[in-house]
């Protein structure tokens, strides 16, 4: 039972290295970029897919990762590392906030509350342009992006540092959902009135739920700004909120494999088909609505329902 | 210009904004009423009715015949598109609220970007049918006691009354409709208890379908109405949704009377407050406060709390 799991995640992230070796330059950089936004979307995954809260607002995480680390790095001059540990803070204490806020509220509510949350982040990042500078963002300068002594500009290691990242956020998904603690969440996600009855203090399960999905979506923002050297507005917007939501949908809500396959098949939609219209937001629309209609349980959630019903 | 002349302008520019708003929000608050799932695509069919109000006034030629034909086609052209969205659609997900929202997601982003492809990034214009601008007297206490005098830049114009006229007759017609009309009980009928209705006979997807219709023609007739003052853009839905969704929290889920209370509140305070203060700040204030309603009082301003 546990063998089988530990080999299809461990091959996963055996596979992926040896892909470092193999892959030409382009694929090789967008999977560097698709390991950054798979911890983006696990940390997703972990509200919505194993606690069932559909948050319509976790761009502010992200943001609050990529922007608490560009500007302790741009303005305090911290070092990288300070700088990445900030971002996680300023994510962390963040979802902390809006959790104790957001969740006296359930159901539509709850989104509707994240969204609006989301959105004044996103209009308050704009409003304090003056150390933001707004629309534009901050370009991080290279020299600053060392993390180590590892030079960040470095395709190579880039790779290597964004599959570290992903090995991390995955093993620690993979242990926490195996835990009583996760088969809580999954308990509330079921049925909470039940979860209640038996015990367990829901309100504080899913609080410590939005806090570790709020680390999560910080640390992939961070390192997404550090290693692409640009912290921008653009990643506070509601497309960013949405994203998430269709990476998590498409690769198998509460699945721990899902979220990167997810990612992976999206951003390879989006760039083959960007290629031929200018219109990419198109297919995100029509893969929504497809999702919704056909395949509500995402691509490793109809492989667990075939073949594997083990998978956790 | 004076304080109070000016107060005064802002008020009016304000009473279009809010009966813009009322129309939208109307449509949205009577879908989530009655289906009881939020659409967020309602913001495109505000859109699509505006652009479609570009090209139909183009194929039916200007004036107020021209304007005529477009205030009756476009709401029915978006309401159809909202029927068969209903039908293809959300009929499919079983009307369930998590997936509805998804769904509608993607609805979003397909008709926008099919707007895009077909309309273009540019944003246009229509002519208003009739455009007479209509100075407003204002009291001045002199030392004869009061006197009216005509200060300079007060004025509305008579477009912007026909707005505000429309969008009263048109609420009361859907008040009217709501209580006093077979229709309007099947509606509400539907909106109290979905299985006891369909134990009665009452054909609840068809009502669905129609109440989606409708309120995505409300939205539409919003936007058509608002096209002489604004121009038509594909991006002009998510500002409206936004705001139409304020004045729906505000007013109380579900709840008409409250969402037109809140229309006029957030229409008239939207007037006067950006005038004062910088509108990124003003719409932080606003979405926030929506945020901090649905969190500590849920059921709204207005609304009842559930049992």
């Amino acid at each position: 039972m546990t063998a089988r799991i530990l080999a299809l995640h461990g091959g996963l992230l055996a596979l992926l290295p040896a892909l470092h070796f193999l892959l030409p330059v382009y694929h090789h950089g967008n999977l560097a970029r698709i390991m950054v936004l798979a911890c983006y979307a696990i940390g997703y995954n972990l509200l919505f897919g194993y606690t069932g809260l559909l948050s319509l607002g976790h761009a502010m995480f992200f943001a609050a990762g990529m922007y608490g680390m560009g500007m302790a790095l741009y303005h305090l001059g911290l070092g990288a590392e300070l700088a990445f540990l900030a971002g996680i803070a300023a994510a962390g204490g963040l979802a902390l906030v809006v959790g104790l806020l957001a969740l006296r509220t359930v159901g539509v509510a709850f989104m509707i509350v994240t969204l609006m949350f989301s959105q004044a982040f996103y209009l308050a990042i704009l409003l304090a342009a003056r150390w933001t500078r707004g629309d534009e963002g901050l370009v991080l300068a290279g020299a600053d992006r060392v993390l180590f002594g590892l030079d960040l500009t470095d395709p190579d290691i880039r790779f290597l540092l964004a599959l570290g990242l992903f090995a991390l956020c995955l093993s620690a998904t993979l242990w926490l959902v195996r835990r009583p603690f996760g088969r809580v969440l999954v308990a509330i996600r079921e049925n909470p009135e039940r979860a209640e009855l038996l015990g367990y203090d829901i309100f504080r399960h899913k609080l410590a739920a939005v806090v570790m999905s709020g680390l999560f979506s910080g640390a992939a923002g961070a390192a997404y700004g550090l290693m692409f050297g640009y912290v921008g507005a653009s990643f506070a917007e509601v497309h960013f909120s949405i994203f998430p939501l269709l990476w998590v949908l498409l690769g198998g809500a509460g699945t721990v494999i899902g979220p990167f396959f997810g990612v992976l098949f999206m951003f390879y939609l989006i760039d083959i088909s960007s290629g031929l219209t200018p219109a990419y937001m198109l297919v995100a629309g029509v893969a929504l609505v497809l999702l919704t209609l056909f395949a509500p349980q995402g691509l490793m959630g109809e492989v667990r329902r075939r073949w594997l019903r083990w998978l956790p | 210009m004076e304080f109070g002349p000016y107060l005064m302008l802002a008020a009016l520019e304000g009473a279009v904004t809010a009966a813009v708003l009322a129309l939208m929000a109307a449509g949205l608050s009577l879908v989530f009423g009655v289906m009881r799932v939020v659409n967020v695509a309602h913001g495109e069919f505000y859109m699509l009715g505006a652009v479609l109000a570009f090209v139909v006034a183009g194929m039916a030629g200007g004036g107020a015949l021209g304007f005529v034909a477009v205030l009756v086609a476009v709401p029915l052209i978006v309401a159809a598109l909202a029927v068969a969205a209903d039908v293809t659609v959300l009929k499919r997900v079983g009307y369930d609220p998590e997936r509805t929202i998804v769904a509608t997601i993607g609805i979003l982003y397909i008709v926008q970007q099919v707007t895009l492809m077909g309309y273009g990034p540019d944003a246009r214009p229509v002519a208003a049918p009739f455009n007479q601008r209509i100075a407003l007297p204002w009291v001045e206490w002199g030392a004869g006691g009061p006197s009216l005098y005509w200060p300079w830049g007060l004025s509305i114009t008579s477009y912007k009354l026909f707005v505000i006229g429309a969008a009263v007759v048109v609420l009361a017609l859907l008040w009217v409709l709501m209580t006093r009309t077979r229709i309007g009980l099947v509606m509400r009928a539907t909106q109290l208890d979905r299985e006891t209705a369909q134990a009665f006979g009452i054909p609840v997807e068809r009502v669905y379908a129609l109440v989606f219709g409708l309120g995505a023609g409300l939205a539409a007739l919003a936007g058509v109405l608002i096209v002489p003052i604004q121009q038509a853009h594909y991006l002009m839905g998510g500002d409206a949704l936004l705001l139409s969704f304020i004045v729906v929290i505000i007013g109380g889920l579900g709840s008409l009377s409250g969402t037109l209370i809140a229309a006029l509140l957030i229409g008239l305070s939207d007037g006067i407050l950006s005038v004062f203060f910088s509108p990124t700040l003003a719409k932080i204030v606003a979405t926030l406060l929506v945020a901090l309603v649905l969190v500590f009082r849920p059921q709204g301003l207005m609304g009842k709390p559930e049992r």
